[in-house]
């Protein structure tokens, strides 16, 4: 499991505000930083692949762990 | 000229249902590093008041879930709007999903830019003291300006 230097609880939150919120928490950050995201809701699954892949921050990676969903988000 | 995509949406219809897309839509593509704009008009500027007081109706839909079946001429009583809305309300925020007001401010952050169309607050007799702050007022050019050089582009 990557270090991560902030984390991020958005179980419970609905689309799209896991994603919103992850921006809002990415830009605190610095270039290489990773933040850690716990979710409840599936289909963040994807929208977390889309998110990165549209913005160039790196999924580094996207787990599930007992109904809930973990993603770690390098800083672009 | 900026590499970054640019989103165009006109948001036309005032009700708590439909109030979602644009915001839900403007959001995250500002998120996602696109310059966005929304138009307002008709219906839609009541999106734009300080104070949202939007409802939500089943008459003429169908396809609305309901927890019973209740005929179409009882929808229309008296009260059942302001019960459907309040019922739609308490499910949202049961599921985790945004308040309307949450979705609007984090687009204002997100700088997401708002027209509302003056026509339709001329026509409406709208005060625009009600609308909130950092608006712009414009026209259709004003709109075209923006949307002719926009990569997606929605009507809703």
């Amino acid at each position: 499991m990557p270090d991560f230097a902030q984390e991020l609880d958005a179980s419970g939150l609905n689309c799209p505000l896991p994603i919103l919120r992850a921006k809002k928490m990415l830009k605190g950050l610095e270039t290489g930083q990773v933040l850690r995201i716990v979710a409840t809701d599936p289909g963040s699954v994807k929208d977390f692949d889309a998110f990165a892949n549209q913005t160039g921050n790196k999924l580094l990676e996207s787990t599930e762990e007992g109904g809930k969903y973990l993603f770690f988000i390098e800083k672009k | 000229m900026s590499d970054e995509k640019k989103l165009a949406i006109i948001a036309t219809k005032g009700s708590l249902d439909w109030a979602y897309p644009p915001f839900i839509l403007a959001s995250t593509a500002a998120a996602l590093g696109y310059d966005t704009q929304i138009f307002f008009t008709f219906y839609g500027l009541a999106l734009l008041k300080k104070k949202l007081n939007l409802q939500v109706t089943s008459l003429g839909n169908p396809a609305m879930p309901m927890p019973m079946p209740v005929p179409v001429f009882m929808q229309a009583m008296p009260g059942m709007q302001a019960m459907m809305t309040s019922m739609m309300k308490k499910k949202m925020k049961s599921k985790g999903v945004a308040s309307l007001e949450e979705l609007r401010d984090l687009s204002i952050e997100a700088e997401v830019k708002m027209v509302a169309c003056q026509m339709t607050v001329d026509l409406f007799e709208f005060d625009t003291k009600d609308f909130i702050d950092g608006i712009e007022y414009g026209g259709a050019a004003t709109f075209f300006e923006f949307a002719g050089e926009s990569d997606v582009c929605l009507y809703i």
